[in-house]
């Protein structure tokens, strides 16, 4: 059950081998696939890492949080705004500032939310986000109201890669390794977290919380900070997602979307720690075939997750595990 | 003083219509533990199914009659809950609350795109009823006699369910089955069955408050998940599983809205979900919340 291999803190062999294949293929993806897909693959590592930071709540924490859209889209809307009032072009700007952004409203909104677990931090995330997506909706002088902002392609490395004329270029090849050299970033990252004292204690807080207390773990502050951690793991990927869609609509704010990143992590698996990523590419793909496929890809969606639920609680990686476990060791199943 | 006579008229539709839809939500919630987040789909389509009823027969039947037929809206989703719960919730009793939560969101989202598919994307109405009642002049101020009528509505039911609760061998039943679920089963109760009426009863509101709405705001694609989330704010000012918290939290709602249209349009919304967070900041389980 525990997401946390035998020796923590060193990969298991087959964890590494995965990876280094998982991460040679991604390399290799903008010289062999037509930009398009390249895009797509680009859209699926963005949701990653909001997948990433999600799941340090609802895997190793233990709390479902209805309301992460509102870090994702604080995270992209600093940056739009960032490009109307301040007329900023740097990529690295709008990565600090969206993160830094995020992680504040995060940080605000959690000491109200971690007080609270079960259903009720489920609400309240949810209603909170949906807060700021009335104001983003409402307060269109600001925010742009239904239209949204606009957000031209921005410059990457302090100002050395200057967007080409051909955005699509742009974005499949430079911006791509962009995007996934903080995808790198962020699983590493992500990964120190979960082993370190701090992630073990998040662990702790979620199979007993009386137990952890006892044991001397403050239990709400760790939450808090855990809490923050994951909206700034999932502003960065909204930040990143802005130039991708070259527009932010209070879409994003709205609850479906902190349905969705749920969907992600729970179609990938939530017990694992590479399930969330594996779950956010292959969700991006179902969408963007079923979009294109059938007007009623809502549905499509909804059959697979209450099959996911019924068949398949552990999601893909965790059924992939099971498989293996299976095949190595048949005598005892 | 007609404004305020309006307004106050214009708050109880808004309540009435709420109170409808989260007194099955909190109902659901009180005896399964469970947050049903298709509830908003189940009140949509009794409004589709009202709609689409009573634009088959709209030239041939006399419109008294077609105030009955708004109950098959109620039917509809009283049907549609009956198959879902023993289908797809039952299941998921003895998992994690996680995986009930999130059933529950997959059946939004089919729900949502099945009533696309059944009835198109261009809104249904069955505005004959709404114009069949024209208005009436009270104390000098003339107001839509159809919105009185779903005011009238929701009193009703909000009577008859508090009855059916408090007065009646089922709500015995019903309410031995919400404080302590195993005891009730010991005791003898049919708990699976207690489990089906109960979402079969809140499916009934929620399609009621559907059908009774439509005439006015039609039936269209996405009010569904609009209306769940008034609803949530409603059961979190009154406390999830009250049915008293239910009606308290729907006339906040629909008197902080009705004055937010007026006064502060913008942030009504924000207004709303502040309530709602400051409620559960200071009382987590609500105003009226049981122990």
């Amino acid at each position: 059950m525990s997401p946390a291999p035998a020796r923590p803190g060193l990969l298991s062999r087959l964890e590494l081998g995965g990876a280094v294949v998982a991460a040679a293929v991604l390399v290799a993806v903008p010289l062999v696939a037509a930009p398009f897909q390249t895009i797509t693959v680009c859209y699926g590592l963005v949701f990653a890492i909001a997948a990433l930071g999600f799941n340090l709540l609802l895997g190793y924490t233990g709390l479902l949080s209805f309301g992460h859209s509102a870090y994702f889209g604080m995270g992209a809307y600093v940056a739009a705004m960032l490009v109307k009032y301040l007329g900023w072009t740097s990529m690295e700007g709008f990565l600090v500032a969206g993160t830094i952004g995020s992680a504040l409203m995060a940080g605000l909104f959690g000491l109200v939310c971690v007080r609270y677990t079960r259903i009720f931090f489920s609400i309240l995330t949810l209603a909170l986000s949906q807060v700021l997506w009335s104001l983003a909706l409402k307060l269109f002088w600001v925010t742009g109201g239904t239209d949204g902002l606009r957000v031209p392609t921005p410059t990457l490395l302090f100002g050395s890669l200057a967007p080409t004329s051909d955005k699509m270029d742009f974005l499949a090849y430079r911006y791509y390794y962009y995007v996934l050299a903080l995808f790198v970033v962020s699983v590493v990252v992500m990964w120190l977290i979960v082993h370190s004292p701090f992630g073990k204690a998040l662990q702790a807080i979620r199979d007993n919380e009386t137990r952890a207390e006892f044991v001397g773990v403050q239990v709400r502050r760790y939450r808090w900070i855990a809490f923050v951690v994951s909206g700034a793991f999932t502003g960065l990927a909204g930040t990143l997602w802005v130039p991708l869609n070259g527009l932010t609509t209070p879409d994003i704010l709205y609850w479906p979307f902190s349905g969705r990143i749920v969907f992600f992590v729970v179609l990938g698996g939530f017990k694992t720690f590479w399930g969330p990523i594996l779950g956010a590419l292959a969700y991006n793909y179902l969408e963007t075939y079923a979009v294109g496929f059938t007007i009623y890809w809502q549905l499509v969606l909804g059959i697979v997750l209450v099959l996911l639920v019924l068949t398949m609680p552990q999601g893909l990686a965790g059924t992939v595990e099971a498989l293996a476990r299976r095949l190595r060791r048949p005598a005892l199943t | 003083m007609d404004t305020l006579l309006i307004q106050t008229l214009n708050s109880l539709f808004y309540a009435s219509i709420l109170f409808l839809i989260a007194c099955g939500l909190s109902l659901v919630y009180g005896v399964m533990r469970i947050v049903n987040m298709a509830h908003g789909n189940l009140y949509a389509f009794g409004a589709y199914v009202a709609a689409w009823v009573i634009g088959l027969v709209v030239d041939s039947l006399h419109w008294t009659l077609l105030f009955v037929l708004l109950l098959s809206g109620a039917v509809a989703a009283a049907a549609a809950g009956a198959v879902l719960e023993p289908l797809l919730l039952r299941p998921l009793y003895k998992r994690a609350e996680e995986y009930q939560l999130l059933m529950t969101f997959g059946l939004l989202l089919i729900l949502e795109d099945v009533m696309r598919l059944l009835w198109g994307p261009h809104p249904l109405t069955a505005s004959a009823l709404s114009d069949a009642l024209a208005s009436v002049s009270i104390l000098g101020v003339t107001y839509p006699v159809y919105n009185l009528f779903v005011i009238v509505v929701g009193g009703v039911a909000a009577v008859c369910l508090w009855a059916f609760v408090y007065r009646t061998r089922f709500g015995v039943m019903l309410r031995a089955t919400s404080q302590d679920m195993r005891m009730a089963s010991a005791l003898g109760i049919n708990v699976k069955r207690v489990y089906v009426q109960a979402f079969t009863l809140g499916c009934l509101m929620a399609g009621l408050g559907g059908a009774v709405v439509m005439p006015i705001s039609g039936a269209v694609l996405g009010m569904g998940v609009d209306a769940l989330i008034l609803a949530f704010v409603v059961v979190v000012i009154g406390g999830l599983g009250s049915l008293e918290g239910a009606l308290a939290g729907a006339l906040i709602v629909g008197f902080v809205r009705t004055l937010g249209i007026t006064y502060f349009a913008e942030v009504e919304l924000a207004v709303l979900y502040l309530i709602a967070a400051v409620v559960l900041f200071v009382r987590p389980a609500g105003l009226f919340a049981r122990a």
